[in-house]
């Protein structure tokens, strides 16, 4: 029996950063908002205990904070010729699960897009013709760099997220990112004070003729506190930022940004342990009734609301779309149907120097402390005599010294046994990684659906992934790996392993938990789900707003573009959706 | 905004006989701002709970007193009451039917409130929700429990006098003395008590334990008084809960919230001038200072140690905290009191600073009650109390083991 609430103004489904944003922004309307969170309450002092949060088996290993695959799994095949097999395990990625989602364990790493990354296909079209892009699907976002900029600000200023300007106005920034688009203003506090690594790294990528700049990191560099009022801590370098959360107020999160100022508007309410199953339609299909939900003991409420905003992972927003009905399903065979389509991932790889005689101390360290060359990332390096298009950042940032995990060892040491452990001793203060965080372009045959076979504990299908890196996503990353290489040989080290990505995907080694798109944000009804300001083509009252909207990743981690989209919604829905409720927005 | 629009309506009401509802209006104002000096909630609410239904349990050195309902309900309230019974209450401790109060509610402060103030105060009481919550206030053990035993108490301890300026002092000091002694009640907690309850007065405002937690000495006296403070630091704790290197904890959470967040500055600043002025008799020179216990002692090494796994993270090695967001411990009175009860005490179970609109943050520190043994805590504590300028007497583990039994 489904028991029916009293009905609120704004149902929001999922409290992480998109849904706290949009709550706090909403709650100064004065409208009554509700957000359902699947997960558990978790605040710092209470969960995030300092004396215990440092525990790498719990929370690395045996992932505590993560979803399981046991409370929902998901299905993967790599073409639309293989059968979807369940994932037993999260491997490849980690979705969140809890208040704050993935913005509790997080690294920090926070960018903006390149404007050129907006106007992908328009872009990239004009400068290198239609015919580069045969292969690929990727979309215009509908909306511009330049509009987002107010947004990316907010975002960083609720944040506080370190780093250096490169490009302020059109006026090139030293100790920047010469090649980021314009921007309005400085980040709000400056950069992190660099350990050795990543310092080795900047000098050894000049004098290969790079531009590495720190990046921008939301571990902060400074005590601060953020317009709401909201007070943070500088970071102590502890080196237990992904897969944790942090102990003491020094990495953003929703808890430590905006949780403070939210809990305590009388005009919100947060039920967590409350999970989403349904959003539920009118007849005509046009309108969202409201949502349905069951609390841990199994029992069913239907929560009636005017405004649904869909703000949980981005995998798991379109997972609820396909299941409530909204939008056509994309089939790749046809081309057509748009939830589902253009979902695009990372394309990773990595380099790893090995030295007799350096000491980096590696566990000296934060989430996005490090420095990052952005001369080979997106649109910024002239593509014409290349066979690809799109391109990554190479990043130097020791994320952690880990007794567990950080056991890098040169090629050909036996895996076990006392070879291992000598040659883990040796390497273990000596060894020094960076990566290539390649751009994921969409192609035809990659997306998400329903599947046939594999259904939940409730009966209800489960999300399958249908993805191969596409060939131009391989051939970038190959070109990147070559200019990591560059780098490492400049760094002068005794050995250098190659990690490079090749086919096929794999959902088993943990890769990114950057999945992007299936309900993406565009212009064109018929290849888009969603308009300019992240609502429902199909459902006036229903906004996306996460990774899901992006048309295709950017070489770039995405939460920093993930908060401007939630600032960018909050304003449409504050200044244009409000006057004209259950109205489109656009055409 | 409300106050000054009331009074607007209240000039127009002395020129127009229609307005008498806005008479009354203003005196509720005024009355809800007698509620908040006088921070009624505190005890007369609790959490989840509505306003003035009645608060949670005391527990007194007597015995357990449930603050009541004073919602305007007429069975369980104080609906049925008349003017004059409130302001016996408020002023004598005599209720309804000549029942007498315990000191736990603090008449002998609120002695001192004009009667107009009562009756603006009684005239809010009036406006609030009715509420039917039956509240048994009287839960004290035999003796206690028969409240003729006050007679003789008010005969020992209570002088109904009103009260007195200080004609050599200025108007602000004066106005702070009676917002501390008066509505604001501040010995309550924070004056040591008598073996009858009573205020110790030689000893006002200097410090006392109550309901686990050590309410500190808020006289002008340095080291671990707030003689250390600027007036203006003394007024943004009141205010916003955090100075900057102090943030409240505690009981004083809700009296923060409650009340002192939302008096007028002028107010906060009267009680900052009159508090500074309140010195101990031995401030100069007479007590001794102490000295800060050798670094190499045994206890010193192995909290140091526990201080750089444990504590550093947050309020630093040079013990300067964060503004706004982590105590300072290196200055810090609370650290260095006597009494160290509140320190164990946030150590042990942690604590939550207080939410005010001007600092919204509400942070909180973690229990370490599962990580550390007595033995460690107390060396971790006297690590703090003798590093970095501090100076105070070591802390015993089973001073912690004791805190740790009564929690």
């Amino acid at each position: 029996m489904t028991t029916i609430l009293p009905k609120k103004d704004v149902v929001i489904i999922g409290l992480g950063w998109t849904g706290s944003i949009l709550a706090n922004e909403l709650a100064d309307e004065g409208l009554d908002i509700v957000a359902l969170e699947r997960g558990p309450w978790r605040d710092t002092a209470t969960d995030f205990n300092i004396a215990y949060m440092q525990d790498e088996l719990r929370y690395a290993i045996r992932k505590d904070l993560f979803l399981h695959a046991s409370e929902e799994a998901m299905t993967m095949r790599n073409n639309t010729s293989e059968t979807a097999l369940p994932m037993r395990d999260y491997g490849s990625f980690l979705p969140g699960r809890g208040v704050g989602g993935a913005g509790v364990h997080w690294n920090g790493h926070t960018w903006r897009f390149y404007d050129s990354d907006f106007e992908l296909k328009s872009h990239l079209t004009e400068r290198y013709g239609a015919d580069r892009l045969a292969d690929l699907t990727i979309e215009d976002w509908g909306v511009t760099g330049r509009e987002l900029e107010h947004s990316y600000d907010r975002f960083e200023q609720l944040a506080g997220i370190s780093g250096k300007a490169g490009n302020i106005d059109g006026r090139i920034e030293e100790g920047g990112n010469p090649f980021e688009s314009p921007r309005k203003r400085d980040y709000p506090l400056p950069p992190n004070r660099m350990p050795y690594g990543p310092a080795l790294f900047a000098d050894a990528a000049k004098s290969a003729g790079f531009h590495p700049f720190p990046t921008p990191a939301a571990n902060l560099s400074q005590n601060y506190v953020n317009p709401l009022g909201v007070a943070m801590g500088q970071c102590s370098y502890c080196g237990f930022c992904e897969r944790f959360a942090c102990a003491n107020y020094s990495k953003s999160s929703p808890q430590t940004c905006v949780l403070p100022v939210l809990m305590r508007k009388p005009n919100f309410e947060l039920r967590s342990n409350s999970d989403v199953r349904k959003i539920e339609l009118a007849k005509d299909g046009k309108t969202a009734r409201g949502v349905t939900y069951v609390d841990t003991s199994g029992r069913e409420f239907f929560q009636p609301a005017d405004l649904v905003l869909v703000c949980a992972y981005a995998l798991h927003n379109v997972r609820l779309m396909l299941l409530s009905g909204i939008g056509q399903p994309y089939d790749p065979a046809t081309g057509e149907g748009t939830t589902g389509r253009n979902y695009c991932y990372q394309t990773n790889a990595g380099v790893t120097v090995f030295f007799d005689d350096k000491n980096f101390n590696p566990f000296i360290a934060g989430g996005a402390i490090g420095q990052t060359a952005d001369d080979f990332n997106g649109d910024s390096f002239d593509h014409s005599a290349l066979d690809f298009v799109g391109g990554g950042g190479i990043n130097c940032i020791p994320t952690s010294g880990r007794p567990i995990q950080h056991r890098p060892v040169p090629k050909g040491t036996p895996k076990w046994g006392s070879a291992w452990k000598k040659a883990t001793k040796e390497a273990y203060q000596s060894t020094l990684s960076f990566g290539v965080q390649g751009s994921s372009y969409a192609a035809r045959g990659n997306y998400l659906s329903l599947d046939p076979t594999y259904k939940d504990r409730y009966g209800v299908p489960l999300l399958r992934m249908t993805f191969d890196f596409p060939d131009n996503d391989i051939r970038m990353s190959h070109y990147l790996s070559d200019r990591a290489l560059e780098i490492a040989k400049a760094m002068g080290g005794r050995e250098i392993a190659e990690a490079r990505r090749d086919k096929s995907w794999n959902s088993v080694p943990y890769q990114s938990t950057h999945n992007t798109g299936g309900a993406i944000m565009g212009s064109d009804p018929t290849k888009s789900a969603l308009n300019k300001y992240l609502q429902s083509w199909d459902v006036a009252n229903v906004f996306v707003i996460g990774a899901s909207a992006f048309p295709q990743n950017a070489g770039k981690n995405p939460t920093g573009t993930v908060g401007a989209l939630a600032y960018w919604a909050a304003d449409a829905i504050r200044n244009q959706y409000l006057r004209n409720p259950g109205k489109g927005l656009v055409g | 905004m409300k106050t000054l629009l009331s009074l607007a309506l209240a000039t127009s009401a002395l020129a127009s006989p229609a307005t008498a509802a806005d008479l009354q209006s203003f005196q509720v104002e005024k009355g809800h701002y007698q509620a908040i000096l006088g921070d009624c909630a505190a005890c007369h609410s609790k959490a989840g709970g509505k306003l003035y239904s009645g608060g949670e349990p005391l527990e007194t050195p007597f015995g357990t007193l449930v603050p009541p309902n004073i919602t305007p309900d007429r069975e369980t309230g104080i609906g049925a009451w008349t003017k004059a019974d409130f302001r016996n209450t408020m002023k004598n401790g005599v209720g309804k039917d000549g029942k007498h109060l315990y000191p736990a509610m603090p008449y002998p402060s609120y002695h001192l409130m004009p009667d107009e103030d009562v009756d603006d105060l009684w005239a809010y009481l009036q406006t609030v929700e009715p509420v039917h919550h039956a509240v048994e206030a009287n839960q004290l053990p035999f003796p206690f429990n028969q409240r003729i035993v006050m007679r003789g108490w008010n005969w020992l301890n209570f002088e109904p006098e009103p009260f007195q300026p200080d004609e050599k002092q200025s108007a602000e000091w004066n106005r702070g003395a009676y917002l501390v002694q008066g509505p604001g009640h501040c010995g309550t907690c924070h004056t040591p008590k008598s073996a009858l309850g009573a205020d110790e007065s030689d000893a006002a405002l200097q410090g006392a334990t109550l309901q686990g937690w050590y309410a500190p000495n808020i006289t002008g006296q340095k080291r671990i008084g707030i003689g250390d403070w600027s007036k203006n630091q003394i007024v943004a704790y009141l205010k916003t809960g955090s100075n900057g290197h102090a943030i409240a904890a505690g009981p004083m959470v809700e009296a923060i919230q409650d009340s002192t967040s939302q008096m007028k500055d002028d107010d906060l600043q009267a009680i900052a001038t009159y508090l500074l002025s309140v010195k101990a008799d031995d401030e100069d020179g007479g007590g001794e200072q102490p000295k800060p216990l050798a670094s190499d002692d045994s206890q010193m090494k192995a909290g140091a140690e526990i201080y750089r796994t444990s504590c550093a993270a947050c309020h630093g090695m040079d013990g300067k905290g964060a503004e706004h967001l982590f105590p300072a411990l290196a200055g810090s009175a609370a650290v260095q009191q006597d009494d160290v009860s509140t320190l164990i005490h946030v150590i042990l179970a942690g604590a939550k600073g207080p939410y005010t609109k001007d600092r919204p943050t509400a942070p909180a520190m973690p229990s370490f009650a599962f990580h550390l043994s007595d033995e460690q805590v107390a060396d971790v504590a006297t690590y703090i109390r003798n590093d970095w300028g501090n100076a105070a007497p070591a802390v015993s583990a089973d001073a912690v083991g004791d805190a740790r039994g009564a929690d």
